[in-house]
């Protein structure tokens, strides 16, 4: 009996918890147009998610394209294709690897800054303070956050892809010696624009980008004040994120190129 | 807090950066503009067949690449593909008389132009035409003359 009703409690927690972080989701959205009258305020924000992500995401980038490069080269040198080698690191980066490596790195870079901030913002009462000001803490310290991070994950998940190619690029015709010419030739003619630069660049990492910061703030805003559970909010919000980054990187996938 | 304008400048910097990076996507991956070439001059050939040629693959004279394919077009009067090669300015020095013809470099690998340089004592220049050409090897079409030649053959011999 008394199992049972734990495992009613728990799931009822669940859906509940579920319910707020929808309602969460909601009231952020609203108020996205008084951020329009406080662009400083996201600018502040496009920094310390944007900008501070920036080296991270470049050295993993470059890292991840040279490996892409050396490992494509080894099987397609079996069947004399190495000058396919091009279009492997392209389409593998556009559509998979740079949208899902730059989100889970955003989510473990960014997103657990932001939790952790507005966490302590809680556990420090500042919120409240601001709520005695009669500053609303939502407008003021959560939808910058989140906005930032939706705006941020794209242009980062561009700059992981981009220089993911040019490590492809280097370590295939720099190290191994595949053709430069058939490198870009035969990525210029099998990649698309839409197909593949739109739908995996942009559209992924927008999602993933607002599925990660709106994890990201709802954990901080909902963590229990304390400081434990400031720490259990910031591991759930890593967690969390990179399990959904994967889940709907399958559903997107499967939504796209079928 | 760090200082406001180091923010904006910084900020600027980063989505500078990302557009740059869609730019590079879409423009050099995706190719929507062919991006920058060696000095060269361009020659013209004409072919049958140039198979699974592309815009930018090599063209190779005794193996070393002198040039690359800049265009590749139909003639609707000589019912030929126009392939339009830019070579580059060093190897200034190859006779009007070259060869071209159309390599696979492995069994499954790209296509390129091989030239094979001939004896005349003029030299290509921007404009000229390669006459002397050879088409692709189509694997269907010799496969279909090598069965052709497979089963005609025993036929006499039968009784």
């Amino acid at each position: 009996m008394a199992l049972l009703a734990t495992i009613g409690r728990r799931s009822l927690g669940l859906f509940e918890r579920l319910g707020r972080g929808h309602l969460f989701l909601l009231s952020v959205l609203i108020r996205i147009p008084g951020l329009l009258l406080r662009p400083r305020l996201l600018l502040q924000q496009m920094w310390s998610v944007g900008v501070e992500s920036l080296l991270i995401i470049a050295v993993s980038g470059s890292f991840v394209g040279m490996v892409l490069g050396l490992q494509g080269y080894n099987t397609l040198v079996t069947f004399g294709a190495q000058a396919s080698l091009g279009v492997v690191v392209a389409k593998s980066l556009l559509r998979e690897l740079g949208p899902v490596i730059s989100a889970l790195l955003f989510a473990g870079r960014a997103g657990s800054a932001l939790t952790a901030e507005i966490g302590f913002m809680k556990a420090t009462e500042q919120l409240s303070a601001m709520e005695m000001m009669a500053v609303d803490p939502m407008a003021r310290v959560v939808v910058p956050r989140f906005v930032a991070g939706v705006l941020s994950m794209p242009l980062l998940a561009a700059i992981f892809t981009a220089i993911g190619i040019m490590g492809g690029y280097f370590c295939g015709t720099g190290l191994l010696g595949v053709d430069e010419g058939a490198f870009w030739s035969q990525m210029q003619a099998k990649v698309m624009l839409v197909q593949d630069v739109f739908n995996g660049v942009l559209v992924k990492s927008l999602v993933f980008g607002a599925v990660v910061s709106w994890i990201a703030v709802f954990e901080g805003y909902d963590a229990v004040p304390t400081s434990e559970g400031v720490s259990a909010a910031t591991t759930r919000t890593v967690v969390h994120s990179s399990l959904a980054i994967l889940a709907l990187d399958f559903v997107l996938t499967g939504l796209m190129f079928n | 807090m760090k200082d406001p304008r180091l923010i904006e400048i910084s900020v600027g910097i980063f989505v500078a950066l990302g557009l740059a990076s869609l730019l590079m996507l879409a423009m050099k991956v995706a190719n929507l503009a062919d991006f920058s070439a060696p000095p060269g001059y361009e020659v013209r050939a004409y072919f049958d067949n140039i198979g699974g040629l592309q815009v930018r693959s090599p063209v190779k004279m005794g193996g070393v690449v002198v040039g690359r394919i800049s265009d590749i077009g139909f003639d609707s009067k000589r019912f030929q593909a126009c392939v339009t090669v830019r070579l580059e300015q060093r190897y200034d020095h190859i006779p009007t008389d070259t060869a071209a013809n159309i390599y696979t470099s492995g069994l499954l690998g790209e296509q390129y132009i091989g030239l094979e340089p001939g004896g005349e004592e003029s030299y290509l220049k921007n404009g000229s035409e390669l006459t002397i050409t050879q088409s692709a090897v189509v694997l269907e079409k010799m496969i279909q003359e090598f069965l052709y030649n497979k089963t005609a053959k025993p036929e006499p011999q039968s009784p």
